[in-house]
């Protein structure tokens, strides 16, 4: 019976859901192949962390540290290396978060264990894994298969399972110290920092009308303003808007921008890649208009419009200025 | 400060219908444009303005056909000073094949910096940088937004989620996947493009490397593609664009949002 490796994420003391859902999914993997689900904790001095860990576990390995309490991806690379060599894990889940994308295929080369990055799905078919990804930012759906190996990695996205406690399991813990020959890492932690936050909050509106790469130039940006404004409403937006600074970050939507929960979202030429959709699990009626009729983004909207977005905009504010 | 790039051309898929091919492996791809990786643009002009600061050189690479070297021009016409097209042949190519091809041309070599884009428009997979600073023995970093670099080492911002980032120091040489908005790209006009023919382009074909079978084996394999299910989502709401206003307001008042 051999492993399957959860590695436990957490930031500024907490840790983050991509865990519990790693924790899920692994376990619904067990249960079909009876492997044995272990959670790896790296982190800092009495963390608090492994009573919510250990029951969703066959049992936790940690090793804690000063050095490991935020992320240093060469720590976390060398310990997790180690730890492959001497368990051989079939499975090494990590998430497809900043935090694992910055180790996790380094890993995957020293370890010479195959990885599948941002994976949606996972089962096992004839002893092997084969995973299901989204490529072209979401249009098209992939499956992929690995060379023949011991152990595989696997970085899972964020939000795509929902972790169900259906039993209980006994986290045995192991409590290991961290190997006196470590090498000293080339890079060091000094801070967290956050986002500015600006005149307005967007995690607070009852309705967002948002704008996405569609909106092509930034003189465009005030014409849907205005529309927000007759609505009462708040504009926000998707990262390429941001990028291009057209709106403050603080009006971004999404993983990097801000999670939000208005009662009706109004989605204007935005395409839907998952880093933005992941923002707006919380919308109560998504309203989306886009050109492009198999963008990803009408798979999670209440109501779709294919169309020009300007036609739309320009409709709208004659029905409410008339 | 010498740097190296590693770029991409993909093809635009955001507002393209598009299909899958025979074989069910990928997208028809005859009829796309293509485009520089949009990641890869921002990793250009980063290495561009680190140059200007610091001094050095920036070199481009590519592995691609000759049609892919329209990318490596365009680094050039954006102040890169070398470029180098790796040319695969028939291989396939995964993000192991891909980094350690990269890296068989890239170690040995004078370098503090590699930059790579985040990802990739087309696979999204995000791994060849991470990948390559492996096979390199370098310092790594995701998601990058900003880099100011104090002799051997420099104060980076990573992008983590919700709205945070984390700031640390870094050893060079080292791996940087920068992530999109941490510059504005310059403009490149054609007349730049062809002043900048005149620089070095130099092309090698992986079969000139020191390569083992091994080191080109893929270690994942794309077995098929599909469309999502159509029936999946929204409900289409159709007729002239005044109709569509009154349903929309009509859909806002119903969710209680008063207009």
């Amino acid at each position: 019976m051999a492993d399957i490796f959860v590695v436990v994420e957490h930031r500024k003391g907490e840790v983050r859901d991509i865990t519990f859902e790693m924790l899920f999914k692994a376990s619904e993997l067990c249960k079909e192949s009876s492997h044995n689900l272990t959670a790896i904790l790296l982190g800092g001095r009495d963390s608090a962390f492994l009573d919510d860990i250990a029951p969703w576990a066959d049992r936790v390995i940690t090793l804690e540290d000063e050095r490991l309490e935020n992320y240093n991806p060469d720590l976390y690379k060398e310990i997790l290396h180690r730890l492959i060599q001497k368990h051989h894990p079939f499975l090494t889940f990590i998430g497809h978060t900043s935090f694992g994308m910055g180790f996790a295929p380094a890993l995957s080369v020293k370890s010479g264990y195959p990885i599948a990055t941002d994976c949606i799905d996972i089962l096992i078919d004839n002893g092997r894994p084969m995973v299901t990804r989204q490529i072209y930012n979401g249009k098209v759906f992939s499956k992929d298969s690995f060379r023949e190996s011991e152990g595989y990695i696997i970085t899972l996205r964020q939000a795509v399972c929902t972790p169900e406690k259906t039993e209980e399991r006994r986290g045995e813990v192991f409590k290991s110290e961290l190997p006196p020959d470590l090498p000293e890492p080339r890079q060091e932690f000094m801070e967290f920092v956050e986002a500015g936050a600006g005149e307005v909050d967007i995690s607070q509106a009852d309705l967002l009308v948002s704008i996405g790469r569609g909106i092509g130039e930034e003189e465009n940006v005030a014409t849907v303003k205005e529309l927000a404004d007759l609505l009462g409403g708040v504009i926000s937006c998707s990262r390429p808007v941001v990028d291009k600074n057209w709106l403050p970050s603080y009006h971004q939507v999404g993983t990097s921008g801000k999670s939000v929960k208005p009662k009706v979202y109004l989605a204007l030429g935005i395409s839907g890649a998952f880093q933005h959709v992941a923002g707006i699990a919380g919308a109560g009626t998504v309203i989306a208009v886009n050109k492009d009729k198999k963008a990803p983004i009408f798979r999670v909207s209440d109501y779709g419009i294919v169309d020009d977005l300007f036609k739309v905009v320009e409709a709208l504010k004659v029905k409410l200025s008339g | 400060m010498n740097i190296i790039v590693c770029i991409k051309r993909v093809p635009m898929t955001q507002e393209a219908d598009l299909e899958i091919d025979e074989l069910e492996k990928d997208v028809k791809k005859d009829a796309l444009p293509f485009v520089i990786n949009d990641w890869d643009n921002y990793a250009i002009e980063e290495a561009v303005l680190l140059r200007e600061k610091t001094g050095g050189t920036v070199t481009a690479v590519t592995i691609g056909t000759e049609e892919d070297e329209e990318i490596l021009r365009r680094a050039l016409a954006m102040g890169a000073d070398k470029a180098i097209r790796i040319d695969p042949g028939d291989l396939g190519l995964d993000g192991f094949v891909t980094s350690r091809i990269l890296a068989e041309v890239i170690k040995g070599g004078d370098y503090d910096l590699v930059l790579t884009g985040l990802q990739a428009d087309d696979y999204n997979c995000g791994m060849v940088g991470m990948m390559l600073a492996e096979h390199l023995g370098i310092a790594h970093a995701a998601g990058v937004t900003g880099i100011e670099p104090e002799g051997r080492e420099a104060t980076i911002r990573v992008e983590l989620e919700g709205g945070m980032d984390g700031v640390l120091k870094i050893r060079f040489p080292a791996l940087m996947s920068v992530q999109t908005g941490i510059n504005e790209p310059r403009y490149v006009s054609i007349m730049g493009i062809r002043k900048a023919s005149k620089k070095e382009l130099k092309v090698i074909k992986t079969g000139d490397l020191n390569l083992t079978e091994d080191d080109l084996a893929q270690r994942t394999t794309v077995e098929m593609v599909f469309l999502p299910p159509e029936t999946e989502g929204a409900e289409i709401i159709e007729g002239d664009s005044s109709m569509v206003a009154e349903k929309i307001i009509r859909i806002l008042a119903e969710n209680g949002v008063s207009v």
